[in-house]
C-alpha cells in the first residue's frame, strides 16, 4: 500500500472547480493581446481589442480543451531514454529554479550567482539520483551585462541553459523570461536532440510559464504558452497565488483561484496546440502578514502545493509543485526541518514533479550545501512512499519459507538473535533501508570531535564535483550551440540597442 | 472636547473601524473641537500605535490597512474643515510612488503609499509599470522631496536604478530622496545604485522617510 496523504476529498474538489468555472466567466482573465484572435476564434467574448483585455472563458470551452490534454508523457534524457514520467502518482524532484544569489559556504553570505555556481549545482545534481531532473537554477550574472545588474534577460535564459545542457545527461525543468528568449532556448534543444520533429517526440526539458495572479495571463506569459504548444515541448503552468496578497486569504480559496489561473492557461494552450503535454503546476504559497513575503517553508504553503496538485490529478492531468525550500538565510535547523517536512509531503501527495530543493531565504538564494542535504531528505520521503512491503520472496529456495513475515527468520534463528547473519537479511536490507550518506550523522561519538551537518555536506559537494564527470558532447552538437548562442546574443544586442540599452556581454570563456 | 471623544478617535483606528472614525470626526466637528486637535491628539495618535504594534508583531498587515483606512476615512471628513480655516494639518513631505517599468506587482507599493500617506505624507501614487520619465515629469510638477520605487522582480530592478539616473541626469538629486522597496531588494542593491534608502517594509519606509525629510530641513536650515 502507498501511502499517500488527501487535504480535499470529492466534494471539496467540485466546489473548487464549480467556483473556478465561475471565475472564468466572472471577472473573466485578463490575457496578452497574443492570445485574444485565438480566443475569439473559439467563440469567447474579449473585452476590449487592445493588449491585455478580459476574456470571459465558459466551462463548455474549458472542457473541450481539458479532454485534449494528454494524461501522462515522459521527459528523455540525452540517450533518449525515459528519464521522467509526468503522470500518475510518480514523484520526481529538481532542484529550485532561477536564484540570483548564492550562500557562499566561506563566508555564509549571499552572492552573486554566477556561471562557475551554477556549474558546480549541476555537477552536484548529475551525480544525485534524487534528481531526476535538472533545472536552470541560478542567474548567471557575469554572463549578462545587458541590462547592468544581471537579471535574468533573453540572452540569460538561453545562457543557463546552453550551461545547464553541456553539463548534464538528464531532462531539464526551465523557463524564459521573454518570448525572444524562449525561441533562442528552443533552438538550443533542437540542437541537442537533432530535430523539431525529435524534440516534439522525445522532449528533453519543459518549460515553466506562470501567469500573474490574479488570473492575469501577461501578454508574455500568453505568448511562451502558444509557442509552445504549437512546438509542441512541454509546458508547465506555475500558477503562483498569495493566500491572503494576491489571491483569496483561505487556503480553500487560493487553491480555487489556482485552478481558475491554470484552466484559463491549458484552455490557451490547447486552443494553440490541441494535444501538447502540459502540466497542472504551481509555486502557491501563502502571504506573510508581517513581511509581505512568501513564506515558502510554511506549512500552509505545502498544504495549498498539495491541494492544488489533488485538483491536478482529480482532471487526471500530470502535476507540479514547488516545495523543499526554506526561509531561513542559512542552512540550518529551519532550514532542514521546512525543507525536509515538505519533501515528505509532496511526495505523499503524489506529485510528479516537485521543484525548489537547494533554495534558502524564501527562494532569494541557493546553496548548494543545502542541495545535498535536501538530496536526503529527498530520499527518506521517497522511501516512506515505498511504504512497508511484504517481501521474502527473493530469497526462497533452500529451505527458506520466503512468504512469512518473521516465522521463516526464526526458524532458523531459534532465540538466537542471529539475524545479522541470516541470508535474508543481506539480500533485503538495502531495499528495506534507505543507506543515507555520510551528510546523515549516524555514528557514535568516537575520537574525532563531531561536526555539523554543514560541514558534512561542504565535503559531500566536494566529493561529487571531483566524481563528476563531463558528458562528452560531439564537437558537431558544441558548434551548433555556440551558433545560436552567439546568434542570440548578437540579436538581443541589436534588440537593446533599439532600446538604448548597453551591449550584451557574455563572459570571456563562455564557450566553455 | 473632552478626552473620552479623543481616546474613542484613538480606539476607532487601532480598531480599524472607518465608520467609527468618520463618525467620530463628524461628532468633533458638531461639538467644535478644532479638526487640527482632533486629528494630532485622537487620531494620528492611534495611527503612531498601530505602526508601533505592527513593529514589536502584535498588529498584522490587514490589521494596520484598516487602520489606515479608519485613518482616512476620518481625514476626508476633517480635512475640508481644516481647509476653510486655513489650518492644515502638518505635511512630512510629499512623496511621489510607482512600481519600475515593466513590473505589475503593486501590493508593495499600495501598502506604502497607504501607510505613508496615514503618517502624514503626501502621496502621488503613479501606479504600476513607470517609466523612469514618468518618475522624473511628477516629481518636478509636484516639487517632490522623495521618489519611491518598487520593484518585485529580480528582471525589474534594473528599472530602480533607471529612476535614480534620471532624477541624476535631471537635476533633481540630491534635493529630491530616492527610496527603493520590493520583494528582491537589498540594502546592497540600493547602495551600488546610489539610492538614498531602502526599507524591509511599510512601517520602516515611514521612518525612513521621516528621517530623510530631517536630512532635508537640517541642510534647509544650515543654506538658510
Amino acid at each position: 500500500m502507498r501511502p499517500r496523504i488527501q487535504l480535499l476529498g470529492a466534494d471539496l474538489i467540485g466546489r473548487i472547480l464549480r467556483e473556478a468555472f465561475e471565475l472564468l466567466m466572472n471577472p473573466g482573465v485578463r490575457v496578452g493581446s497574443a492570445v485574444v484572435e485565438l480566443l475569439r476564434a473559439a467563440g469567447v467574448e474579449v473585452g476590449v481589442a487592445t493588449n491585455d483585455g478580459v476574456a470571459h472563458i465558459p466551462e463548455p470551452l474549458v472542457q473541450q480543451c481539458l479532454a485534449s490534454v494528454p494524461r501522462d508523457f515522459y521527459l528523455y534524457n540525452r540517450q533518449g531514454e525515459k528519464a521522467v514520467h509526468y503522470g500518475g502518482d510518480d514523484v520526481h524532484f529538481d532542484p529550485g529554479s532561477c536564484c540570483v544569489q548564492m550562500l557562499d559556504p566561506e563566508t555564509l553570505e549571499a552572492r552573486p550567482s554566477e556561471t562557475r555556481d551554477l556549474v558546480r549545482i549541476v555537477q552536484v545534481a548529475e551525480m544525485l539520483p534524487q534528481f531526476a531532473a535538472q533545472s536552470t537554477a541560478v542567474v548567471c550574472n557575469d554572463a549578462v551585462a545587458c541590462n547592468g545588474i544581471g537579471a535574468p534577460s533573453a540572452i540569460g535564459d538561453l545562457y543557463r541553459l546552453f550551461i545547464v545542457l553541456q553539463h548534464s545527461d538528464k531532462p531539464v525543468v526551465t523557463g524564459s523570461f521573454s518570448a525572444a528568449g524562449l525561441q533562442g532556448m528552443m533552438y538550443l534543444l533542437v540542437a541537442d536532440t537533432g530535430s523539431p520533429e525529435k524534440l516534439r517526440q522525445q522532449p528533453r526539458a519543459v518549460f515553466d510559464v506562470c501567469p500573474s495572479p490574479p488570473l492575469n495571463w501577461s501578454e508574455f506569459g500568453s505568448h511562451n504558452l502558444i509557442d509552445l504548444a504549437r512546438a509542441g515541448v512541454p509546458a508547465e503552468i506555475v500558477s503562483m497565488p498569495l493566500a491572503g496578497g494576491t489571491a483569496p486569504v483561505t487556503l480553500a480559496g487560493s487553491v480555487t483561484q489556482h485552478a481558475a489561473e491554470v484552466l484559463a492557461g491549458i484552455t490557451l494552450h490547447q486552443l494553440a496546440g490541441p494535444g501538447s503535454p502540459v502540466v497542472w503546476g504551481g509555486a502557491p504559497a501563502i502571504f506573510d502578514m508581517r513581511t509581505g513575503g512568501a513564506p515558502m517553508g510554511a506549512v500552509e504553503t505545502a498544504m495549498l502545493n498539495m491541494a492544488c496538485a489533488e485538483v491536478g490529478k482529480h482532471l487526471g492531468l500530470p502535476t507540479h509543485g514547488y516545495l523543499v525550500a526554506t526561509d531561513a538565510k542559512f542552512v540550518d535547523a529551519q532550514a532542514g526541518a521546512e525543507s525536509a517536512r515538505s519533501a515528505m509531503l509532496g511526495t505523499l501527495a503524489g506529485i510528479n514533479m516537485i521543484s525548489g530543493a537547494g533554495m534558502i531565504e524564501s527562494l532569494a538564494c541557493f546553496s548548494v550545501e543545502k542541495l545535498v542535504i535536501d538530496a536526503e531528505s529527498i530520499a527518506s520521503a521517497q522511501r516512506l512512499a515505498r511504504g512497508i512491503e511484504v517481501r521474502g520472496q527473493e530469497v526462497r529456495g533452500d529451505d527458506v519459507r520466503g512468504e512469512t513475515l518473521a516465522t521463516a527468520m526464526f526458524a532458523q534463528t531459534g532465540l538466537s538473535g542471529e539475524f545479522l547473519k541470516l541470508k535474508e537479511t543481506r539480500a533485503l536490507f538495502r531495499q528495506e533501508q534507505y543507506l543515507p550518506s555520510p551528510v546523515i550523522d549516524r555514528s557514535a561519538r568516537g575520537l574525532e570531535p563531531p561536526s555539523d551537518v554543514f560541514t558534512r555536506a561542504r565535503a559531500r559537494v566536494d566529493e561529487l564535483v571531483s566524481q563528476y564527470r563531463k558528458p562528452s558532447l560531439s564537437e558537431d552538437v558544441l558548434r551548433k550551440f555556440q551558433a545560436v548562442v552567439k546568434r542570440e546574443a548578437e540579436r538581443e544586442s541589436e534588440r537593446e540597442a533599439d532600446r538604448g540599452g548597453l551591449a550584451t556581454a557574455l563572459p570571456r570563456n563562455w564557450a566553455l | 472636547m473632552s478626552d473620552p471623544l479623543f481616546g474613542a478617535m484613538l480606539q476607532s483606528i487601532i480598531d480599524g473601524a472607518p465608520d467609527k472614525a468618520a463618525e467620530l470626526a463628524r461628532r468633533a466637528l458638531a461639538n467644535g473641537v478644532d479638526p487640527l486637535e482632533a486629528v494630532n491628539l485622537g487620531f494620528a495618535v492611534g495611527i503612531t500605535f498601530a505602526g508601533d504594534q505592527f513593529g514589536c508583531g502584535q498588529m498584522f498587515l490587514p490589521d494596520l490597512l484598516a487602520s489606515a483606512e479608519a485613518m482616512k476615512a476620518a481625514m476626508d471628513i476633517l480635512e475640508p474643515e481644516m481647509l476653510k480655516r486655513g489650518s492644515e494639518r502638518e505635511r512630512l513631505g510629499k512623496v511621489v510612488l510607482g512600481t519600475a517599468r515593466g513590473d505589475i506587482h503593486d501590493i508593495g507599493k499600495n501598502l506604502v503609499a497607504t501607510i505613508l500617506s496615514a503618517s502624514g505624507f503626501q502621496i502621488f501614487d503613479l501606479g504600476s509599470s513607470v517609466t523612469p520619465e514618468q518618475f522624473v515629469a511628477k516629481a518636478k510638477e509636484v516639487d517632490a522631496d522623495i521618489v519611491g520605487v518598487s520593484a518585485l522582480l529580480t528582471t525589474t530592478m534594473a528599472g530602480q536604478k533607471a529612476v535614480i539616473e534620471a532624477l541624476d541626469r535631471n537635476g533633481l538629486r540630491p534635493r529630491v530622496k530616492a527610496i527603493i522597496g520590493g520583494a528582491a531588494v537589498t540594502s546592497k542593491w540600493a547602495a551600488e545604485i546610489g539610492a538614498d534608502g531602502y526599507s524591509r517594509n511599510a512601517i520602516d519606509a515611514v521612518e525612513l522617510a521621516k528621517n530623510l525629510m530631517g536630512r532635508v530641513l537640517t541642510r534647509g536650515t544650515v543654506r538658510a
